[in-house]
């Protein structure tokens, strides 16, 4: 096993340019998961931990620039994080126990691209933007816009995740997380959900955010659920008729961890649960 | 772009030099380089927290770590606590409240107490129960170690209001 350990963004740019096929290990809790598994052997290591200033929670007065080694520990603790961005707080918070929280990084989290990933339904919502760096320069994609598929990103050779950019949001109505598994602490969650709701004054919708995170192969947005409600009140006719356009939206999988039908009924019961708290 | 290296690491507070693999596992590093043999392996997967330790003052599985990331930085095991004739007080605690009993979970659990204990953490069963989310136990049913816990909470309490 050779071990590259840059201690300079720069320095581990260029690395990774001339190795392309490198592994960029953060906090090493899926790595090192396959690697004892005996299923990486072999592999060139571009060990990330070193990099200090990925490690940095910073804000400006529009949004806040999370680094890729930032932990789900760290996220936890930051004031402007727990009053600004809630469901994120709450999903870092059933990611294993604090073993798995105090070294398992956003960034990592995002690159494995589980369907199971747990920051993602709340990235979702929040519209997060990531921010990704080569030698060749930076580019930002939509979160949206990150996954492929299952295990896999549109990032290309050489290009590493650096940070997560967030906008502070107008304070919503309604926040909403749930993460249903089989057990708390080290279970891969069944379905993940995140939404945010803006109400008028009258009453009606001004904007709903609502994901879905292991349902799909990637985490989904519930794009014609959010416009179907646009502009009209949540009452519970509304809400049903919401509720039965989910499967435009989703189209859940059938793996170990669950049925299809399960996954569906979960989640339509997610969705009625958040429109009609509070109401 | 070495196989093998050198590096510093503090551990338990003496500085320590390590030549070996750049990408051996913490515990085996423990284990094998300097015999400290009180971290356990469970499941080498980082689900059962037997291989809690301390690094920089974190509770992290050292299953999980390679060598090459604790460059430079402190680790703190079981063997930080007490020694055999002058156990820590969350050991003996351990002992009397039937907390361990095959011990496989017990450094590891520990580490995870002693950390929550730290901290400040209440008597109350739910709090120590989250705390210790990371490490499983097939032996005890857990409610000895919830009560290990409460015990030391408690006796420390009653130490620092006699102040
Ligand atoms: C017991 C246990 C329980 C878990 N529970 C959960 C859970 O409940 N929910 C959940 O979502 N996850 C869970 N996980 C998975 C894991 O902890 C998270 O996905 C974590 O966020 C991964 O981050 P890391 O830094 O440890 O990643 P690493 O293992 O270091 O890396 C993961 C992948 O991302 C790549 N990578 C890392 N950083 C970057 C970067 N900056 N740029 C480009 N690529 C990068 C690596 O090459 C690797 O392929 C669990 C894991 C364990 C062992
Ligand atoms: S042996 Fe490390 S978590 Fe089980
Ligand atoms: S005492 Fe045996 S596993 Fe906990």
């Amino acid at each position: 096993m050779k071990v590259l350990r840059p201690h300079s963004v720069d320095d581990a740019l260029e690395l990774y340019e001339r190795h392309p096929d490198a592994v960029p290990l953060a906090g090493g809790t899926d790595f090192m998961v396959a690697w004892n598994g005996g299923s990486e052997n072999g592999r060139l290591i571009l060990d990330l931990s070193a990099l200090a200033s990925w490690r940095r929670i910073r804000d400006t007065p529009s949004m806040l620039r999370l680094g890729a080694l930032v932990t789900h520990w760290q996220l936890q603790q930051e004031t402007l994080v727990k009053k600004k961005f809630p469901l994120l707080v709450d999903a870092c918070a059933t990611i294993g126990g604090r073993q798995i929280q105090s070294r398992g990084t956003l960034g990592g989290n995002i690159a494995n691209a589980s369907p199971a990933g747990d920051t993602f339904a709340p990235l979702a919502v929040y519209d997060a933007r990531v921010r990704l760096r080569s030698a060749a320069g930076r580019r930002k994609l939509p979160f949206m816009d990150v996954f492929a598929g299952v295990k896999k990103t549109h990032l290309r050779p050489g290009e590493l995740i650096e940070l997560v950019e967030l906008d502070f949001p107008k304070k919503p109505a309604r926040q909403f997380f749930r993460k249903v598994g089989t057990r708390s602490a080290s279970a891969i969650s069944k379905t993940v959900a995140a939404g945010l709701l803006w109400l008028r004054r009258d009453g009606t919708v001004r904007e709903l955010r609502f994901a879905l995170g292991s349902m799909a192969p990637t985490v989904r947005r519930l794009y014609s659920v959010e416009s179907f409600l646009l502009g009209k009140k949540p009452t519970p006719r509304v809400v049903k008729e919401a509720v039965a356009l989910l499967e435009a939206d989703v189209d859940p999988i059938d793996d170990l961890r669950s049925t299809r039908f399960y996954r569906m009924e979960v989640s339509r019961n997610l969705l009625r649960a958040f429109l009609r708290s509070g109401s | 772009m070495p196989k093998k290296i050198e590096l510093e690491v503090m551990i338990n507070g003496q500085k320590q030099v390590y030549r070996g693999p750049a990408f051996k596992r913490l515990i085996d590093v423990l284990r094998e380089d300097f015999a400290l043999t009180g971290t356990k392996e469970g499941c080498g997967e980082g689900e059962c927290g037997s291989c809690t330790v301390l690094l920089d003052g974190e509770l992290v599985n050292s299953c999980l770590i390679p060598v090459c990331q604790a460059e430079g930085a402190r680790v703190e095991t079981i063997e930080a606590l007490g020694t055999p004739t002058a156990l820590d007080q969350l050991q003996t605690f351990f002992l009397t409240k039937g907390g361990a009993q095959c011990g496989i979970c017990t450094p590891g659990m520990i580490m995870s107490a002693w950390v929550y204990v730290r901290e400040g953490g209440g008597s109350d069963a739910a709090s120590i129960r989250e705390a210790l989310a990371g490490n499983l136990c097939r032996c005890t049913g857990y409610q000895h170690i919830v009560e290990s816990v409460i015990a030391t909470v408690q006796a420390s309490n009653r130490r620092t209001r006699k102040k």
